[in-house]
Order: C-alpha cells, then structure tokens, then sequence
C-alpha cells in the first residue's frame, strides 16, 4: 500500500515535495482521482493529493473571475458559480461514467486534465480560461503563474504549460480561471438520417453561418439508444446548439433551420431536451456501456473525422461518436486498441492524435496512452520537464511514450 | 530619476568576425537575402518603442523555413544573438536590435499558404499582415478575431510572438486562443510543428508556451489560424458620460449582468479630444469619458442587447448614447479609436501602458493614473480596452526636454506598480521587451523568475534569441 500525503497548506506540500526530492521517492499526483486511467500506469510509491487544499479564495462575479484551490470539489464550485448564473465556458466532460469511476473531480484536475466539452468548439478549451495559477515544482518551491485578467503576456505563459501535464510538471495548489454568464437558453436542431460524410458538410455549413453555433455533434444510429428518451425514434442524428438571449436564440433557430433544410428535414429540441442532450454527448453516454473495450479519444481537423472512421472501418470493428464539428473522435474498438492502425490512420487523414481514453491492464501492454512525439519536441519535452521536476519524481510515465509491447515506460516526456 | 535600459554588453568575440558572418551569412541567403551596409540597416535600428535605436550587426530576410533553419543554425555554432522581427511595430521594443545581432526578418515569408473554409482554419507564413488574413476570408464571410490597433501593418509572426489583442478580444480572445499551430525553427536550426488543424495538440501545451514568449523560444515561420464566420452585423454606440469613474462603474455593471458585447473601449477627455481631431468621428466633446460599445449579430439580437446596455447606462447618470447610422459612421468610430496612438503622437510625444486590471480595480487605478501624472505635472490620455480592464494611459511629454521624459518614465512606473498592487499585471497585450524588463521583479518572484527562465534555457541555452529583452539582465541563472 502506498502513502497518501495530502497537504493542508501549500507549505506543506513544499515540505512533502522537498523531502521526496530528496530521497528520489516517486509521487503519483493526483486530485479526486476520477479521471485514474488517464495516461499510462504510473509507478509511485507515494501518492500526493490535492483534496485537502479545498475551497473558493477569491470569486468577484462582476469580473467573472474565480480563485480556487486546486482540491475544490467541482460540483461545490459550480453551485456558487450557477447561484450567480455563471458557468464554466468549456463544459467540463466528466470521466467517471467512462471510466467507472468514483468520488468527486477537483478543479484542479479538469485544468491538469485540459477536461473540455462540447463547448470547446466555440469558447475554447479548459486552458483558454485558465488564467494563472500557483504551483510547487520539483524542488518544492512555490512558483506563481500568469495571474487574474484576461489579458496578460508578462513572462512565460506557464500557465498554458502546467494545464493539461497532467500532475509530470507541478503540484497545482490554486487556480485562477475565466467564467461566463450561462445563456439565457437554448435550442437544438436535430438533422436525422445523414451519413457521416453528408453530416459533416452539414456541419461545416452550420459553423459558416453567422448563427453562433456553439457546439455540433453527430450521433451514429449504433450509439442513438442512450438518447432515445430525448430523441424520440432510433435512428442517426445530427444535432447543433444555439445558445444566447431568448429573442436572439428564436430568430437563429429559424435562419439556420432554413439554411440546413436541404441536408435534411430539420427537427428542433427545447431548452430542457438541449441540455440533456449535450450533457449526455458530454460525458459519452453510450460509450460507457462497455466497460471491457478500449476507448480512444481522437482530435483531428473537423472534416477528416469521418474520412478517419471509414478508413478504420476497413481495417478494425469500430463504433465512433463526434463531437466538435466531427473532429473530436470518441472511437471504441471491438478487441485490441490497435494503436498502431489508429495512430497510423490518422496520420494519412491528415494528422491529429490519439489518447487511449479506457483501457485495460493487458490492453495498454506496450501502448502510450497519449500521442508519442516526433524526436525533436519529445526531447524538448523532456528538457522543459527536467527544468520543473529536475529529479523526476511527478508521475513519472504518465505522458511518456511506451516503447514496444513489456518494456516499462520511458522517461520521454514524463 | 530613470536610467537608460541597459543591453547586455556585446559579445567581442562576434564584433570581431563581422565580416566573416556577412559573408557567410550572404551564402546562405541567395537573392539579396542578406541587409550590412550601414543604411540600409537604419530602417532596422529600431521599433514603435523609439526611444532606443541602435544597429544592428546585419539584417537577414529569408524566403523560406529551410533558410531560417540555416541561419539560425550558423548562428547558434558560433554565439551571435538573433533578434526576431515581423514588422517592428512593438510598442515594448520586442525588435530592437543590437550591435552583435542578426536581426531575422520575415517580411520576405508573407504567403496565405491555404484557406480551409470547411475546417475554418488559414495557413499562412509568418510575415503575413493580421488584416490581411481578414481581408483574404472577408469575401466568404469569415473573418480572423485578434485585431490589434496595427493590424494594417504588423504580422503574424510578432502577434503570436507577443499574445496580440485588440480590441474585439472581450468576445473571440487573444492571439493564444486563436492559433491552432505553428512551425517554428529551434535555436539550433531544428524545425519542429506544434498542432496543426485539430484542436488542442498533444503533449504538453508548447504552442501555449510559445504564444507570448516574445521571440525568446524560437522563431515561428507558419502558423494556422482559426478563422470565424462573420457575425450577420455589428453596431457601434456611443455612450458619453460625465466622469471616468461613472463610465467605469457602468462597464462593471454590464459585465456584472451578464452581458458580453464584442468590445468596450474607453476614451477619457483628453483622448476624445485628441482623437476627434484627428479623426472626425463625431465623438461627443461634452462628456468627461466615452464607451464605444459594439454589439453583433442579428438586427433583434444587437436590439436586445443594446436595449439592456441602455437600462445600465441610464442607472450610471448616461449624458449621451448614440447609435452608428451608416457602415461609414460605424467605420469612422472605429478609425477615432484605432489611431488613439498615432493621433497623440501629433501633438505631443507620449509614452503608452499597457497594464491590465481586474474589472473592479478600473475607477481606482484610474483615479491613481491622474494623480501621479499630475502630481508629476504631466498630461495623462486614457484610452483603452475595458470590457477586459487592459488599460492603456497615454503619458504626454516633449522628448527635447530629458527632465521631462524622464518623468514620464517614472510615472509609467508608478501607475505599473499601481496596476499591479490592484492585482493586475504589467503588460496586457503590447508585451515586455525592454520596456518593461526592469520592472518584472514587481509582478513575479526571484522563484517565478527563476522557473521562467529555467524554461527558457531548455529552448536556449546560450540565451541568443533576443537576449536583452523580458528578464532583467541580473539574476539570470548559469545554464
């Protein structure tokens, strides 16, 4: 079994981290620890945690800016910021249906994990509202990064650095982040019936309309069960939001359903139907069913998500869910992950990467769950790692490239 | 009293071979690739910071990526500093030269390689102008966000070296969150991509480290962009009010109700003045301060959203509102605002911040900036992005008068420290450079300092790329 450190102040963490560089002892960081799985096994035998670092320090809604600490359960954080009618822009997926796993996700941990959800498309990722942040690096020094305003370019950015490393670069103790106001409302136009490669040309001309579409996804007929509740019939579905000031929302609705109607006979969802939706297209609903078979998370350009799926579909038993505009690619695969034939299809799509979302033990035997580099920015990597964690001790093998099927991780990139 | 901002002291060894560079240099740039006669490089010697000026040692203009990794590479075997430049309009001297530097231009790279309609992305080469993506995808109704006040004459390449802004970022973001990729040549000539047309790269988030790192990680020559669709229209309004702490309060109050518009500008008196001379744009001269805020979208949506923005005003004592009648007028409103600089610098010369503040700090910080400007005997315009409390205090001085420049200075110092004090940071948008180098030690910690600078070494580590600028010159670690 191994120690759980987990700090109360950041001085404390300063000391763990201290002692731990000293004696070259392995921390595993983690915060509520619902996103495990994420990235390759990571061999520690101690654990540091961020859950006792919790609670709001600084919330002005007025300036639609939040301080937090990093251990903050999410849903706390989204209570106080729903009672201001604010929200966090990015739509935060939640891996535990996913990933069956428990507990509370922090805060902290939908930064380290760059958690975006269908929003993503049209206001960005979870690091464009990541503002600043503080942190304790390898030789258990607190270091604070960009700061509380939108507009900052004083210094390095290593607040885009520390976002999405995933607990190999510091420990986050606090986070500074951008929210919105939520939407007044919103809608949802449904297409029905469109084959992946018409559907994405529906959604390219959706997205080149001046209607503010803020996400669009495409649901397979295979995958359509878990929403039939919403949906109505089982069939394929193509669906777009609309979000903003009711007026405004009404009149987008009709302009757009005019454009789209020579793709399809176009339905539209309310406001309560939208929002079940798109948290269900989220959280990747119907891929959570089966637990036994690996999951891929694909990012490739909008247009070549479909040309990706069929040229899989020669080669593998898939089923794919698309997400922002088809470039997000939620890919299960029947057996195998197969690395080599995703990563390598998707490379001849045009490029993109591949991270091995859920998988098991023997699954994952010689495959780096997240994209392996090309030599120059994986030996860049490593140097920028050895200068915030010069003895290695923040979850080593997380993000480092697996080398053939056995071989323990490599330090690449941590 | 101010100092003059050191460079670092040239490198000898470097001085001394210059004309074995120049020649080797020559060879690596065919059709004239290569700038060394003493006046062809005076158009080089500075940027828009003119307070400095020196040569420097050559100018090199490559065409393409291979011959950036060339230089670069030769450079790095034999120690000389390389000075990135798009086209020198940093208002921070971010391209100011010195006298053992290449400065590496890339006016010569200003290609829009591929439009991707479908994907909504532009490749381009990194001399390209920032209007000029616009104007390529206008026709289809698209549109690139970022849209700093240069934007007819700066390039990509120095928008992505410094995070640029402008002033339609309260709604699309800065430089970072609408660039999707780059190719970028290492110091030692390594040519690496980060991202491409898919969202979010893989790996640790390099291209968010390079966005903003002001030519000190390496030289970008391509970048992919994400460009929008078009907004079906947009309106300026006017908004005059009696007092600068009534216009900034009314910002607040918008924010606070949840409303977004696509930009907030605030002019104080002596920018309106200043600005209507120059421009014509009918900006009210009665009132103390002046909001343009713009709303886009349909004619309902921009009616909704003003019809809110009104109610608010009205709550902050509003003196006058008025809507733009015509494209013409709505262009010219913009015209007054976007030569706010060059307007002032008619009439006097200035020196401009860039310090950003949260929302709740602005009457303060510009109560603040008033009193140290005039407790210093100095004219202070304010002119500036509010919606996102990137301010932009226009100190007026007459350079022939060294007493009174280096007052300006000083009190561009103090509304810095202020800014900061107020839980904001140095600079928003226009970058650190040399500028504001000296005073990184007010925001950040020797341990933040330290742990930048350590990044910076994995991209450099003989500290070539332009080395006088960001981090204070003392304090620097040992490789």
């Amino acid at each position: 079994m191994s120690d759980v450190h987990r700090p109360q102040t950041e001085a404390e963490a300063c000391e763990v981290i201290r002692h731990a560089a000293g004696t070259g002892t392995a921390l595993s960081l983690l915060g509520g620890n619902t996103r495990a799985g994420l990235g390759n096994r990571v061999q520690a035998r101690a654990v540091l945690c961020s859950t006792g670092l919790a609670g709001i320090v600084d919330y002005d809604p007025g300036e639609m800016v939040m301080t937090a600490r990093a251990g903050t359960p999410l849903s706390d954080l989204e209570a106080v910021l729903a009672a201001n009618n604010q929200m966090l822009a990015f739509e935060p997926i939640d891996h535990r249906g996913l990933l069956n796993t428990q507990g509370a996700p922090t805060i902290g941990g939908v930064f380290l994990s760059n958690a975006s959800g269908p929003r993503r498309l049209s206001a960005g990722a979870a690091r464009d509202s990541l503002l600043g942040l503080r942190f304790v690096n390898g030789r258990g020094e607190a270091i604070r990064a960009g700061g509380r305003v939108m507009k900052n370019v004083t210094g390095l950015d290593l607040v885009k650095l520390l976002a999405g490393s995933h607990g190999t670069l510091g420990f986050v103790t606090e986070v500074t982040f951008r929210v919105l106001p939520r939407p007044e409302t919103e809608a949802t136009i449904l297409l029905p019936g469109l084959d992946d490669a018409t559907a994405s040309q529906a959604m390219a001309a959706a997205m080149a309309q001046a209607s503010d579409v803020s996400a669009a996804a495409h649901i397979p007929q295979a995958l359509a069960q878990p929403f039939s509740d919403i949906l109505g019939r089982k069939t394929v579905w193509t669906a777009l939001r609309l979000e903003g000031l009711s007026a405004s929302v009404a009149v987008r609705v009709t302009a757009l359903a005019a454009r789209l109607s020579a793709f399809a006979s176009v339905e539209t969802l309310d406001a309560l139907a939208s929002n079940t939706l798109w948290r269900a297209i989220r959280d990747v609903t119907p891929l959570q069913v089966r637990q036994d078979l690996p999951l891929w998370r694909v990012s490739v350009a909008p247009t070549a998500g479909h040309r990706l799926v069929a040229a899989l579909r020669q080669q593998a038993d898939i089923a794919a869910l698309y997400d922002w505009q088809g470039g997000l690619v939620w890919l299960q695969m029947s057996g195998q992950p197969q690395a080599d034939v995703v990563r390598r299809t998707i490379a001849a799509v045009g490029g993109g990467h591949a991270t091995l979302i859920r998988a098991s033990d023997d699954q994952r035997s010689g495959v780096s769950a997240f994209e392996p580099q090309p030599e120059p920015i994986a030996a860049l990597s490593a140097r920028i790692k050895a200068k915030l964690d010069p003895a290695g001790i923040f979850s080593p093998g997380r993000m480092a490239t697996v080398l053939g099927a056995k071989a323990g991780p490599i330090g690449m990139t941590g | 009293m101010s100092q003059p901002i050191a460079f670092l002291p040239p490198r000898a060894a470097v001085l001394s071979q210059r004309a074995r560079i120049i020649a080797d240099l020559a060879a690596l740039l065919p059709d004239g690739g290569l700038v060394h006669e003493a006046r062809e490089l005076v158009p080089f010697e500075t940027d828009a910071y003119v307070a400095y000026r020196q040569l420097p040692l050559a100018v090199a203009l490559p065409r393409t990526t291979q011959e950036v990794s060339a230089v670069l590479a030769y450079c790095n075997r034999h120690g000389i500093p390389v000075v990135p430049r798009g086209a020198g309009t940093s208002l921070c001297g971010g391209a100011i030269p010195q006298p053992d530097a290449v400065v590496l231009g890339l006016s010569r790279m200003s290609a829009i390689l591929d439009v991707d309609l479908d994907n909504r992305v532009a490749r381009v080469q990194a001399g390209v102008t920032n209007l000029s993506i616009s104007e390529t995808v206008g026709p289809e109704g698209f549109f690139y966000a970022p849209d700093p006040s240069s934007q007819l004459a700066c390039t990509i390449g120095g928008n992505i070296g410094m995070n640029s802004g402008g002033a339609h970022c309260l709604k699309y973001g800065v430089t970072t969150n609408n660039l999707l990729g780059v190719t970028m040549v290492l110091m030692d000539g390594t040519v690496i991509t980060l991202g491409g047309a898919h969202l979010d790269a893989a790996g640790y988030d390099l291209l968010g480290l390079v966005c903003g790192s002001e030519g000190q990680l390496g030289i970008v020559t391509e970048a992919t962009v994400r460009i929008l669709a078009k907004a079906e229209g947009a309106r300026p309004v006017l908004f005059g009010f009696a007092t600068s702490q009534e216009a900034g309060a009314c910002v607040a109050e918008i924010i606070g109700a949840g409303i977004i518009p696509v930009a907030i500008e605030f002019m104080d008196r002596q920018a309106i003045e200043i600005c209507e001379a120059f421009a014509k744009a009918g900006y009210p001269l009665h009132v103390g301060a002046l909001l343009i805020i713009e709303v886009e979208g349909s004619e309902a949506e921009m009616e909704a959203m003003l019809a809110a923005i009104v109610t608010i005003a009205r709550r902050h004592s509003v003196m006058t509102v008025r809507e733009s009648q015509s494209a013409t007028e709505a262009a010219l409103i913009w015209k007054g605002r976007k030569s706010a600089f060059g307007a002032t610098g008619r009439i006097a010369d200035y020196i401009c911040m860039d310090g950003t503040v949260p929302l709740g700090k602005l009457s303060h910080v510009l109560q603040r900036t008033e009193e140290i400007c005039t407790g210093l005997g100095l004219r202070v315009a304010n002119v500036f992005h509010a919606g996102d409390g990137n301010m932009h205090p226009l100190i007026l001085f007459d350079a022939n008068d060294p007493a009174e420049a280096a007052k300006a200075e000083d009190a561009g110092n103090e509304i810095l420290k202020v800014c900061v004090e107020a839980g904001g940071c140095l600079t928003g948008e226009h970058g650190v450079g040399i500028e504001k180098r000296d005073l990184m030690r007010f925001q950040f910690s020797d341990a933040d300092l330290a742990q930048q600078m350590a990044v910076r070494y994995a991209f450099d580590a003989d500290w070539l790329l332009n080395p006088s600028k960001v981090f204070p010159l003392e304090g620097r670690p040992a490789a």
